[in-house]
């Protein structure tokens, strides 16, 4: 009943089945051959628009050139690279901290809830540039006050989404538990904090990249006054020095690390979910 | 088995009132005996399974009181099967049974013996490690039933547990079960709104009528137990069939005229 058949290659198929077989297999192929296609397409036209409209090179540099700068500037690039990396895993694990821990707070009473999610929402909303001065006259650490900036933007989809998925449990489980005198703490540990994962693990893969933009975005807004050495701090130096190659390859460098960031969040919730959950499972027709 | 023995619990005048002001339940007198297998059978609205939830303690009733007979130092323990088998998607067949034993504080290891033979006792050896996904409907059915029996609770409460299940499941399951309970001997409660299902199974079938919700009349099947696929077509069940219909066709419209004249 539960096993599936899985398509022999000895079986006889029919037209039908053999057409959508077909292009399942050149749908797999393409999902990996057209994008990258299109990536060396739009390189490529890079690299002609330069030459062929003889753009100087501290306008816009060609592909090549920027490919040797991120080699030449390696040293500097990449210790950059850690240390805006730093800020943005740190303010992850205080995202994914405090938003959890004010999520499972909420979930105890619907007060606590009612009370304290409206402040959640206004320091969401708030937009980070405007508040950084604020944080600037009160936070005298260079380090706490990235930190800080970035924890602001990246803690609250942890928070929303985990609460969300504290309070999405199946009210037959609920009364369930209630019937095996199942305590407070029982009840969160082997029934809310579960079905909140998908949930959570939603609101952790928007959080990584929040923090990537936040520690970047609160470098930018501290770079005027502060001395920080991140990625940001690169970006701005090699504008005002107008070295466009070194500008391109740290701005390569940041969007590389946030990919490689949603990748591997994306790997995890799909390594923890990949049993039970709708989500991480492959259509069946 | 049934008939004669000593009642398990009562419900005495029990009514139940919510706060939207609707009545589910009013003036329910009922009396469960130990080993019974007594379905609650009635149109949608009469309260079946209000009273269900009441028996579980999960709601307490407005008026009247529930009356257990409770042995000294005994602590009742029922079993509780949802109409959805309701089973935690992320834990494995054996965690899912497990789950009532380990909120009380069983461990894995002390709690495997219990939970294997009833994972046998309803034919899902060899599925202990599945999830529930991997598995069909009747199957997770099945897991729900094991998890609700795994405390040997005394009373095993059925909320149509088999109402969305297809037809030759559901019949194996209606097998299986009676196996189970003739075996066991626990007492069951189960609320349905099949007469078929309802005098296949039970010793006695509680009629009841809507709006509001009260017992209409009761009916004894009398036909001995073990049951099987021939009693399926036997005179008898067609007989008490007749009669179960007749009974719920003459319920329902007085529901039809209790409304009426409420307008």
């Amino acid at each position: 009943m539960t096993v599936t058949d899985t398509n022999s290659a000895t079986q006889v198929l029919d037209p039908e089945e053999a057409r959508r077989l077909r292009n399942e297999q050149l749908e797999r192929i393409g999902s990996f051959v057209l994008p990258v296609a299109i990536m060396v397409l739009a390189i490529w036209l890079w690299d002609r628009i330069c030459v062929w409209n003889e753009i100087p090179q501290y306008i816009l540099p060609r592909p090549g050139v920027v490919l040797q700068t991120i080699h030449s500037d390696a040293a500097l690039l990449f210790s950059s690279l850690l240390v805006t990396l730093k800020i943005t895993f740190l303010s992850l694990l205080l995202a994914v901290i405090g938003g959890v821990g004010l999520a499972v707070l909420f979930a105890q009473s619907k007060w606590v809830e009612m009370s304290f999610f409206p402040f959640a929402i206004v320091l969401q909303v708030t937009p980070i540039v405007a508040i950084f001065p604020l944080i600037n006259i009160y936070v005298d650490n260079q380090t706490a006050k990235l930190l800080l900036c970035s924890w602001i933007v990246a803690f609250f989809p942890v928070l929303s989404n985990t609460t969300l998925g504290l309070n999405s449990v199946d009210r037959n489980l609920r009364d369930l538990f209630k019937l095996n005198h199942a305590s407070r703490w029982q009840e969160l540990w082997h029934l809310r904090l579960p079905a909140a994962m998908p949930y959570f693990l939603g609101g952790l893969k928007i959080a990584g990249g929040l923090s990537l933009i936040g520690a970047v975005v609160a470098e930018f807004v501290a770079g005027a006054s502060g001395q920080s050495s991140g990625l940001a701090s690169r970006i701005i130096e090699a504008g005002y020095r107008l070295n466009a190659p070194r500008l391109f390859a740290a701005l390569i460098l940041v969007s590389l690390a946030g990919i490689v960031i949603f990748l591997v969040l994306s790997l995890i919730a799909h390594l923890i979910l990949r049993r039970w959950h709708e989500s991480a499972l492959k259509q069946e027709r | 088995m049934g008939k004669g023995e000593k009642p398990l619990l009562a419900l005495r005048s029990v009514g139940k009132t919510f706060s939207n002001g609707v009545t589910a339940l009013a003036d329910v007198d009922m009396t469960i005996r130990e080993g019974d297998f007594l379905s609650l059978l009635g149109p949608s609205g009469c309260g079946k399974s209000t009273a269900l939830r009441l028996i579980a303690g999960l709601m307490t009733p407005t008026t009247g009181l529930i009356d257990w007979d409770r042995k000294a130092g005994d602590d009742i323990s029922v079993g509780f099967v949802f109409q959805e088998p309701t089973l935690l998607p992320w834990a494995s067949v054996f965690d899912n049974v497990w789950l009532p034993l380990r909120l009380k504080g069983v461990s894995r290891g002390e709690a495997r013996p219990a939970v294997m033979e009833l994972l046998e006792r309803v034919h899902l050896s060899g599925f202990e490690n599945a999830v529930p996904r991997e598995l069909s409907g009747g199957m997770r059915m099945r897991v729900s039933i094991a998890r609700a029996l795994v405390t040997r609770p005394r009373v095993l409460l059925m909320d149509e547990p088999f109402a969305a299940l297809d037809e030759i499941t559901r019949f194996r399951l209606n097998n299986d079960l009676l196996e189970l309970w003739q075996d066991q001997r626990f007492t069951v409660v189960f609320v349905t709104h099949s007469v078929f299902e309802s005098v296949f199974l039970s010793s006695r079938v509680v009629v009841m009528a809507a709006r509001p919700g009260r017992v209409f009349d009761e009916i004894a099947i009398d036909a001995a137990y073990p049951r099987d696929a021939a009693f399926r077509t036997s005179q008898d069940y067609a007989a008490f069939c007749q009669r179960t219909s007749d009974v719920l066709g003459s319920a329902m419209n007085a529901t039809g005229r209790s409304r009426d004249d409420g307008h």
